[in-house]
């Protein structure tokens, strides 16, 4: 049971990193209908950021504050330079130009950082878990995690429903060409909004950078699972998003843990194995296969697109 | 104009226009490369051109759904693997025959694109996308998680599909004379189904599919028909490419594979019948002149530095693909064919 709570609260963990990744995803996708292939470029940044900062100011606060900066500042350039030009373009160009993107951030990354991955240890206040429930014992950085993208989850929905620039980002999710006619400085939202979500995805990636290695196409797989989250939770949706991560990450993290057993059951030890990992990486994507089958808009389609 | 004429049976030279030069002086390249190879003991030259003709295969089965049929398969490349392993697992377990073992390809792979595009053809635009992608990852984890056959690290095939004594499969030139004709054949194929009834239904369908199922067409088993040719196809290709290169693993299915496929087609020219063609050499001649000419350029600036520098040609090949994006939309065979299409 105790195993089954740690687990879920992982499934939790994972689900939060990969709706920070969704939401600027899903925004940009609402927004500027922009497919953005190199948004896992971003958070491949985000941790090489904040590995580096972290080494240079020695302290895990400011460092992982200035790689928020600069992943967010890089994101703003990016659109400037490269991806504004797409904007309205085919989804077939989208795909194309960012594939190469993804192509130019990991050999930048590798000319500057070397081939070689880093890695990023923690304040040691982080460290050591502790004990959430009796016998329970749970590391206080996962804790961490949780609670950052719950405020940042918060913080988001603050923002996109409570602000005069999330009213734009909503107006512009829904009619591009009316809120342009009506004055707003739609390259300058553009921009922002793609900083956001570079930042969100930069904020991912540094809060993934000390459990797994900090490694060059850290990313790509990584942004397949948040296409796979913001499809099932229907493009343009944060809330969607939302409520896809959490339960992409619990499917698959729970699935890692207890598919083995599970197939024990009906199969032999060896054969179950065998099977079992294969069959958990596979499940989300039949989760979304089945989404699109009966609902081809996702879960929580964005009325009037 | 000059098809027209054709058709009634009036006999007029091809029009020399630059894209007809381009495309008979890359097919005699192909057709004396070869001899050339042999005769010059250039092993790496016939290597990568029997490479860049098998890919050829695959971008041109691509640009059936995706130039003509409008439908971005972003999981082609699970058809590669999926007609490899088929010749690799049946090698591994003892029937080497060709005649078993690229039929059985090409049908696997046609059922498979039955069920996907039975299945992702009910979604559009970037679900469309995304759906065939996550086919693809499905059957690529699949392949991790397949024990038997060597999982992540691949399988051997030690031995290639055998043809009776027809063809011989090892002897270099036969295998390369063999993947350029089964490729012109498939170029050929192409070329008479697009304009064929069927064609046209499929391409009206790209334009507008509302409109041409209200006036009557069931698009739908078009566009699915032509999914599951194009994924046959491809299972061929990937039969190709498993005995060329006596291996197979999922890596050949990894999604930036689909995205390399998705680039010749476009880099070559969507919609075109040598478009794939043009792509496949573009881009793989381009991924092994690319160093060679940053070394080049950069070694009378920079020195030793210049070896360096060459590692990293990804930086401009990626930056590439967003400027072929933005200025040269029709791609080689539009820039050839220049204002004349417009």
């Amino acid at each position: 049971m105790l195993l089954f709570i740690e687990q879920c609260l992982n499934g939790v963990q994972l689900g939060l990193l990969l709706f920070l990744l969704a939401a600027g995803l899903t925004l940009v996708f609402g927004i500027m209908d922009l497919v953005n292939l190199a948004h896992g470029s971003l958070y491949m940044l985000g941790a090489y950021f904040a590995a580096t900062f972290v080494a240079w100011t020695e302290s895990f606060i400011a460092g992982a504050l200035l790689a928020l900066g600069a992943t967010l500042l890089v994101g703003m350039a990016l659109e400037v330079v490269a991806l504004r030009r797409l904007y309205g373009r085919d989804h077939l160009d989208h795909v194309l130009a960012t594939f190469g993107l993804i192509l130019f951030f990991n050999e930048l990354v590798r000319m500057v950082w070397g081939p070689a991955g880093m890695s990023l240890s923690l304040p040691i206040w982080l460290i050591y878990p502790v004990e959430i429930l009796p016998g329970l014992f749970y590391p206080t950085y996962r804790i961490a995690i949780i609670i950052t993208a719950l405020l940042v989850a918060l913080f988001l929905y603050i923002l996109v429903m409570r602000t005069r620039l999330g009213m734009l980002i909503r107006a512009g999710a829904s009619n591009r060409e009316m809120i342009g006619a009506l004055g707003v400085n739609i390259n300058l939202l553009y921009t922002l909004v793609f900083g956001l979500g570079a930042a969100l995805a930069g904020l991912a990636g540094l809060m993934q950078a000390p459990i797994l290695t900090v490694q060059i196409g850290m990313g790509e797989n990584i942004l397949i699972l948040a296409f796979v989250v913001i499809i099932i939770g229907g493009i343009g949706s944060i809330r969607g998003a939302f409520i896809a991560a959490v339960l992409v990450g619990l499917i698959d993290t729970l699935g890692r843990a207890f598919l083995p057993d599970l197939l024990r059951l009906v199969l032999s030890s060896r054969g179950a194995s065998t099977v079992a990992p294969a069959m958990s990486s596979m499940m989300i994507y039949l989760l979304m296969a089945i989404v699109l089958v009966l609902r081809p808009e996702g879960l929580f389609p964005v009325a009037n697109k | 104009m000059y098809h027209e004429l054709r058709k009634r049976g009036i006999s007029v030279r091809p029009p020399l226009t630059p894209h007809n030069v381009a495309v008979a002086v890359l097919l005699s390249f192909l057709l004396v490369l070869p001899v050339y190879a042999t005769l010059a003991g250039n092993l790496f030259l016939a290597t990568l051109f029997t490479r860049i003709i098998i890919l050829a295969l695959a971008a041109t089965s691509l640009n059936l759904v995706l130039g003509y049929g409008g439908m971005v398969s972003f999981g082609h490349a699970v058809y590669l693997g999926m007609g490899g392993y088929a010749v690799g697992i049946l090698a591994h377990e003892g029937i080497t025959s060709g005649f078993v073992q690229w039929p059985l390809a090409v049908i696997v792979c046609a059922l498979f694109a039955l069920v996907v595009g039975a299945l992702s053809l009910r979604t559009r635009g970037v679900y469309f996308i995304m759906i065939t992608l996550a086919f693809a990852q499905l059957v690529y984890y699949f392949g991790v998680g397949l024990d038997r056959y060597g999982a992540d690290d691949g399988l051997s095939i030690r031995q290639r599909s055998g043809f009776a004594g027809l063809v011989d499969l090892s002897n270099r030139t036969q295998f390369y004379y063999l993947c350029f004709t089964l490729l012109i054949a498939a170029i050929y194929l192409t070329r008479r189904l697009v304009n064929s009834r069927f064609g046209m239904v499929l391409q009206g369908s790209r334009s507008n599919d509302r409109r041409m199922r209200g006036i009557g067409f069931p698009t739908f088993r078009y566009r699915l028909t032509g999914f599951v040719i194009s994924g046959a196809m491809c299972g061929l290709a990937g039969a190709l490419l498993a005995n060329h290169t006596g291996f197979i693993s999922p890596a050949t299915m990894h999604w930036t594979r689909s995205g390399d496929l998705i680039v010749m087609v476009v880099l070559g020219g969507m919609a075109s019948s040598f478009g794939p063609l043009f792509g496949a050499v573009a881009l793989l001649t381009l991924e092994e002149a690319l160093p060679i000419a940053i070394r080049a350029i950069a070694a009378p600036l920079f020195g030793d530095v210049a070896v360096r520098m060459a590692e990293y040609w990804q930086i401009v090949l990626g930056p590439l693909f967003l400027l072929v994006v933005l200025f040269a939309r029709g791609g080689i065979d539009g820039l050839l064919a220049g204002a004349r299409r417009d």
